[in-house]
């Protein structure tokens, strides 16, 4: 757990950067920290090891209060990643994930094993142990920066802005990576950006911040798209926060209705039967959606892969949320979205007005409630 | 060269001691150096400060530099140690600046993150700081090196200046082909020496040499 007590921060030249912050980061989760560019996001994170120490106020690590122990030992006991790595251009890559565990006195040999573990651990192929960083592309160096951070184990992770170097597409699936480790290794986890779909993504809990460093909402990322405190946090949370904020809310309830089904190769004659005068989606052997038929698709012969319909996104009830759910009804050809199982198998539908009623269900609920 | 071949231990000597009258400055000035451009490298006034006194240092001119030694230091006008104080002074004006500007140039966020992984200052500019500064401190070594080897000669003045000791013996005697040697030689160490020095800083720096790019896959 890492607790901020009225923490602020007045830099020698007047500038406050961090302002009377009380906030407490949960044990084993993500913590996002967000805000434009300016509202002491890296300040914050930086008086937790000590890189920073505040003007007033106590920071509470674990227990302990950072101001009472040594910075050079506390930071060995606290992994972190900054933006472009920030690694180390004259060591090889296993020499950059092992400089914690040699700093901490691991004989060689260790602390070289620790780092290969670590490698594998966040996606490195074994051949790069011997590169340098100059040698990698900037997907691979934040990788190479993760490891690095969590190579001695620390409980506690400080990220700020890791993934902002890199193309969205890295970005997002450097996200489902730390998202994939953290469900494995439960670090109380400290996360800077200044995108707050980034922010939404990853966070249990959401800190949105402004200039001045005045702690602006602290939630939970489906309140803060329900429920922005106040004008600056909506403008923040930014547009389609209903849509976004359906993400945060359970499909339990929603019904999941019939769906025909055509296996491929079905002779024509069976599958206009099957149709009727409506839609029906194709699957294979182990029932995985390929598409959708109508008949006045269909040739002679049986019913082939190359004469479908694409269909749109899939709702995989295991995820449950009603975005899914909307999303795959509103994005396919029929109206009605395909619902599969864990394994990517059909088992039903889902329609948009169905999704529509839950929510309102929720929202009753709610009022109903407070 | 007949007249090489007759002199050869002479001359053989006379490298020797060029050699070191050249290299132990080098070192010394390294060695002085390093603390003094780390301080440069902390701030604009220390860093203006020291580049201006070293610069200022740069200018005095060589032989009266040799000169005013003695006086200063109590110590013999044909003492060596004039000479190696002289072209220590020299190497530090020159590599002062070197190591200042590289250290300046280590990437911010590498050292930001060997803070943060926990080393204490000194380990981390003795692994971080100082190992990413050694290619352009081996840049300003290579000309520090090179001018030593030349300005050595100039203590044959006085007395030391081991290969430029046949300047000044060829030009009183008159004998051409050992000035010539002299010249040659000069030139050759001077050029041996910048090339092993090029050589050390390679094998210092394989990660220098990378190209961005050239191994990437993604
Ligand atoms: N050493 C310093 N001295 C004076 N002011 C500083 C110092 N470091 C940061 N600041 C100021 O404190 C404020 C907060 O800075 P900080 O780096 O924490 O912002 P940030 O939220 O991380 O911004 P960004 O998204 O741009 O990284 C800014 O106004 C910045 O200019
Ligand atoms: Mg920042």
């Amino acid at each position: 757990m890492i607790e901020f007590r009225d923490v602020t921060k007045r830099f020698a030249d007047g500038t406050v950067a961090v302002d009377h912050l009380n906030l407490v980061a949960d044990a084993g989760k993500i913590t996002v920290f967000v805000g434009p560019s300016g509202c002491g996001k890296t300040t914050s994170l930086r008086m937790v090891n000590r890189m920073i120490d505040p003007t007033s106020g106590t920071i509470i690590v674990n227990d302990t209060d950072v101001m009472k122990t040594n910075p050079a030992k506390l930071r060995r006991g606290i992994g972190y990643v900054i933006q472009q790595a920030g690694l180390f251009p004259h060591r090889t890559v296993l020499d950059n994930i092992a400089t914690v565990p040699l700093l901490l006195g691991w004989p060689k040999a260790k602390a070289r094993a620790r780092a290969a573990e670590l490698m594998e651990l966040v996606g490195l192929s074994a051949e790069m142990a011997r590169r340098y960083p100059a040698q990698l592309s900037g997907g691979q160096q934040q990788r190479v920066g993760v490891a690095r951070a969590l190579a001695a184990d620390p409980p506690v992770l400080l990220m700020d802005e890791p993934f902002s170097a890199v193309d969205p597409v890295v970005r997002a699936n450097l996200q489902d990576e730390l998202l994939r480790l953290q469900s494995e290794l439960g670090k109380t986890i400290l996360f800077v950006t200044h995108d707050i779909d980034e922010a939404i993504k990853l966070g249990d809990k959401v800190a949105v911040l402004r200039t001045g460093g005045i702690l602006a909402q602290y939630d939970e990322p489906g309140t803060l798209l329900a429920h922005p405190a106040d004008e600056f946090v909506e403008g923040f949370v930014g547009r389609d926060r209903g849509y976004r904020g359906l993400g945060f809310l359970s499909a339990d309830g929603l019904p999941i209705g019939e769906l025909a089904t055509v296996p491929l190769g079905t002779p024509s004659a069976t599958a206009r039967e099957i149709i009727g005068d409506g839609w029906a989606i194709v699957v294979d052997t182990d029932q995985r959606p390929q598409g959708w038929v109508r008949v006045g698709q269909l040739a002679d012969g049986p019913v082939t892969a190359d004469s479908l319909t694409a269909g749109g996104s899939l709702y995989d009830t295991e995820a449950g949320s009603l975005r899914g759910a909307l999303d795959a009804a509103l994005s396919s050809p029929s109206g009605l979205g395909v619902a599969v199982d864990a394994d990517g198998a059909v088992i039903g539908s889902v329609s948009a007005e169905d999704v529509l009623a839950v929510l309102d269900d929720a929202r009753q609920a709610e009022i109903g409630v407070s | 060269m007949s007249w090489l071949q007759r002199n050869l231990d002479f001359v053989l000597g006379l490298m020797r001691e060029h050699l070191a009258l050249a290299l132990i400055p080098v070192l010394l000035g390294l060695v002085i150096s390093i603390p003094l451009g780390w301080v440069a490298s902390r701030n604009r006034y220390s860093r203006a400060a020291l580049i201006t006194i070293t610069g200022v240092l740069y200018t005095i001119p060589s032989l009266a530099l040799i000169v005013i030694l003695p006086v200063l230091l109590g110590t013999q006008i044909l003492d060596p140690i004039n000479v190696v104080v002289a072209l220590t002074i020299y190497t530090v004006a020159l590599l002062v600046r070197s190591v200042a500007d590289a250290l300046a140039a280590v990437p911010k966020a590498s050292v930001a993150a060997a803070t943060a992984m926990g080393y204490r200052p000194l380990r981390r500019f003795l692994a971080v700081e100082l190992p990413l500064s050694v290619p352009v401190v081996v840049a300003g070594l290579r000309v520090a090196a090179v001018s030593n080897t030349s300005l050595v000669t100039v203590g044959a003045l006085v007395g030391v200046g081991g290969l430029g000791q046949l300047f000044t013996e060829g030009f009183q005697r008159d004998i051409p082909p050992e000035i010539i040697t002299g010249i040659v030689l000069v030139m050759v160490l001077a050029l041996l020496i910048d090339g092993l020095l090029l050589l050390v800083g390679r094998v210092l720096t394989p990660w220098d040499r990378v190209g961005t790019g050239a191994g990437r896959t993604s």
